[in-house]
């Protein structure tokens, strides 16, 4: 018989991720945000070429559909929104294939929300409003930070993000014990601001507090909007507490030009890195044709947020059946 | 020779790094949401004992090290040698004094330690975690002092010095514990 059928986390933590969920209604029943549901499995996925999805097999004799999990709710939810929804949010689980380790299963729970009409301030306000709720009573919470991106970056490194200047970058990494860095991330700036930004600035973000990054280079964009005033940046807000990265937000890219061509793009990068072939979602593009409302909208990883709660040093102890014994 | 990648690097695991056998301590999978996944990995050297970390980009593989652990006799010195013994093949080996280092302090004739070989070459020597040595000289102390505070320093046999209670005597026999070289018990014979 086999030992492990228990679940991994305790009772009281099996309570307080009821009472967060519970919680997290609350806040946004009061706010009049509409709770939603969308299908986890679809026939397009992300393309993002960082994530990779789960396919499945949907057997209905004659025919035989291959099926994507989402990696994320964002475009059914997108899709809800286009169609005149209002506000609205969703907790579920979110699926990506092969990541797994302290912070990462590959089944997670997420909660993702979207303000029609709100600019990227208003939903970091927003943000600081419930995570503030969340944490009231259970962990005391310094004051929240903001830092635009090139600011954390150039305070803790000394150097400039949005240009990319191979020796210095290269200079960095000795300097603070990375060499490997320089072979790793070549000349490619996108892996360098990765690189650079998790070994060395993301760890001592938010020391007990909520600190939300601001205004990403524009070639860290992903699905947010290039900044009006600053075609270097992007309007995509990233939220931290103690070095963990809690989940990511966007003042919500509307151009269905411009989301096409970025479709393309990673599914070009997806190709040449020989990575798993992404279906571009169609439904979405069509509902962009018609027209997505001016909009901001962020995700939380909920496991995260409950180890800082419950003060976990891994995700498994928040989860009741990681994958390893789901 | 075969090689793993980031997902299977345990700890434990011997792998070769800049031409040298290591063993990895710690693995940390690191993914920026929107970002390249990392692994930060915390590996020993084996040749030189320093730990060091080294980020991989995820998927990244590093070939094996043909580095085992054997259980040995420890034979004698030659002054400039070590010599061991794997005591169901009477195998012998020998190491110089620099590779055994710190051990060397831990190690009597006929006692049983673990030898880490690479490639059928000795890399280093473990001591048995404890060990049971006569003490050669320490001062004399106060008979009936049990209590644990203060101590004094004891040489041992094998040229180690340990802090020993008061109470233990110059020749007497004490059990230690050679990860933390504390003194755990005196042994009757």
């Amino acid at each position: 018989m086999l030992k492990n059928w228990q679940p991994i986390c305790s009772k009281d933590v099996l309570r307080l991720r009821a009472q967060v969920l519970a919680d997290i209604r609350c806040f946004f029943l009061e706010r009049a945000v509409l709770e939603v549901e969308t299908p986890l499995l679809c026939h397009g996925s992300g393309t993002d070429p960082q994530l990779d999805f789960f396919t499945t097999e949907f057997s209905f004799p004659p025919s035989r559909d291959t099926l994507f999990l989402q990696t994320s709710p964002e475009f059914a939810m997108k899709r809800l929104l286009a169609s005149g929804s209002g506000c609205i949010y969703q907790i579920c689980k979110a699926f990506r294939n092969g990541e797994s380790g302290r912070f990462h299963n590959p089944e997670f729970t997420m909660l993702e929300w979207y303000r029609v009409g709100f600019t990227l301030p208003e939903l970091m306000n927003e943000i600081s409003e419930l995570l503030m709720i969340l944490f009231k009573g259970r962990r005391d919470l310094n004051s929240p930070q903001r830092f635009s991106y090139q600011d954390i970056f150039l305070r803790n490194t000394g150097l400039n993000p949005l240009i990319f200047s191979y020796p210095d970058y290269c200079d960095y990494a000795l300097s603070v014990g990375t060499p490997e860095a320089v072979s790793l991330c070549g000349y490619d700036h996108g892996l360098w601001l990765d690189f650079i930004f998790s070994h060395h600035i993301q760890p001592s973000l938010g020391q007990n507090a909520i600190c939300m990054i601001y205004g990403y280079p524009a070639c860290q964009s992903s699905l947010a909007r290039i900044n009006q005033d600053n075609s270097e940046i992007t309007d995509r807000v990233e939220v931290f507490i103690n070095g963990v990265e809690l989940g990511n937000g966007y003042y919500e890219l509307t151009d269905v030009q411009e989301q096409c061509a970025r479709f393309d793009q990673e599914i070009a990068y997806r190709q040449e890195k020989k990575r798993p072939g992404a279906v571009k979602d169609e439904y979405l593009i069509a509902a962009l044709e018609e027209g997505l409302p001016e909009c901001s909208g962020m995700s939380i990883g909920l496991d995260r947020l409950l180890m800082l709660l419950a003060s976990s040093e891994t995700i498994n102890n928040v989860l009741n059946f990681p994958v390893t014994r789901a | 020779m075969a090689s793993y990648s980031t997902n299977e690097f345990k700890s434990g695991l011997k792998v070769m790094l800049d031409n040298d056998p290591c063993a990895i301590i710690e693995n940390e999978f690191v993914k920026p949401g929107k970002g390249q996944a990392f692994n930060r990995v915390k590996i020993r050297n084996l040749k030189t004992g320093r730990v060091i970390e080294r980020t991989f980009k995820s998927g990244d593989s590093l070939e094996s090290a043909d580095v085992v652990d054997v259980a040995m006799q420890y034979l004698y010195s030659d002054g400039e040698f070590r010599h061991f013994m794997v005591p169901d093949t009477y195998e012998q080996y020998q190491c110089d004094e620099k590779k055994v280092g710190d051990a060397s302090k831990w190690l009597k004739d006929q006692d049983s330690c673990t030898v880490t070989l690479w490639n059928d070459a000795p890399l280093l020597v473990t001591p048995a975690n404890f060990v049971e040595l006569t003490i050669v000289e320490t001062d004399p102390g106060v008979r009936g002092d049990t209590s644990g505070g203060g101590g004094k320093p004891a040489s041992l046999e094998t040229g180690a010095v340990v802090r020993v209670p008061l109470f233990v005597q110059q020749g007497e026999v004490i059990k230690v514990d050679t990860r933390t070289g504390e003194y755990i018990s005196r042994v009757k014979e």
